[in-house]
């Protein structure tokens, strides 16, 4: 289960309407418990796929080193990261799986229609590497405090 | 020096997110590592012991990918190298 505060999953979702028609996408920090991830904070980035960002998005690296360099002064983690599907399913799709590679992490993704952010699913990126590598639905739990 | 690891892989690092190599330069650096956790090898190198596509690793604020010495470039105690597998996908299947 993805555990999340209704502030930042309202600050995701608000991101790809912002982004719309293009894909946003962004970190999660936060902490591994014994339930699933759980979510302390957002962090947006940039999609650097300004060739088709209406359906790719990729965080530069650069930019990735300077989210975990935040992370670990927070005493967080990357557990996650979020992206959205501007009118396109909030299911995960083949070049979703075949780039994700931080097993363990949630993958969320918002199903944008014409501007407005409609569905919001996790899927959690299981197995040991990339011969196993598996999406799982995952819940998730929306804090109000 | 220190070398950060990122979340998927401290699995194979006893859940250490940070590990001291000895090392003069980033391949010596990165082979000390997979020695001393031999699990980390095959989620960073191919079979064919190239770096997977996926991971970047970074001396510092640099890919060492386009540093002119590539892996063989030379580092010292203060160095930092950290390990980011790429994050990317996009709705289209095409």
């Amino acid at each position: 289960m993805l555990k999340v505060r209704y502030s930042d999953y309202e600050a995701l979702r608000a991101h790809g309407e912002e982004t719309y028609p293009h894909e946003c996408c962004g970190a999660l920090l936060g902490t591994v418990g014994p339930d699933g991830n759980q979510v302390e904070q957002t962090v947006r980035a940039g999609n650097t796929r300004s060739d088709r960002a209406h359906d790719r998005y990729n965080i530069a690296p650069e930019e990735l080193i300077k989210i975990q360099r935040q992370a670990r002064k927070l005493g967080l983690d990357i557990v996650g990261f979020y992206h959205s599907h501007p009118d396109c399913p909030a299911q995960w799709s083949k070049t979703d799986f075949e780039e994700a590679h931080w097993v363990g992490c949630s993958y969320v993704i918002t199903r944008i229609d014409l501007g407005k952010a409609v569905v919001t699913n996790s899927f959690l990126l299981t197995g040991t590497g990339e011969d196993d590598k598996q999406f799982v639905d995952e819940a998730i739990e929306i804090k109000t405090n | 020096m220190n070398i950060h690891i990122p979340t998927p892989l401290r699995a194979y690092t006893g859940g250490q997110q940070t590990v001291n190599v000895a090392g003069s330069t980033a391949a010596e650096a990165l082979k000390k590592l997979t020695e001393t956790y031999p699990e980390l090898q095959q989620h960073l190198y191919s079979a064919e012991g190239k770096l997977r596509s996926f991971v970047n690793v970074y001396l510092n604020d640099d890919d060492i990918r386009y540093l002119p010495q590539k892996e063989a470039t030379p580092v010292s105690e203060d160095d930092e190298l950290t390990i980011i597998p790429s994050i990317a996908g996009g709705c289209s299947i095409h």
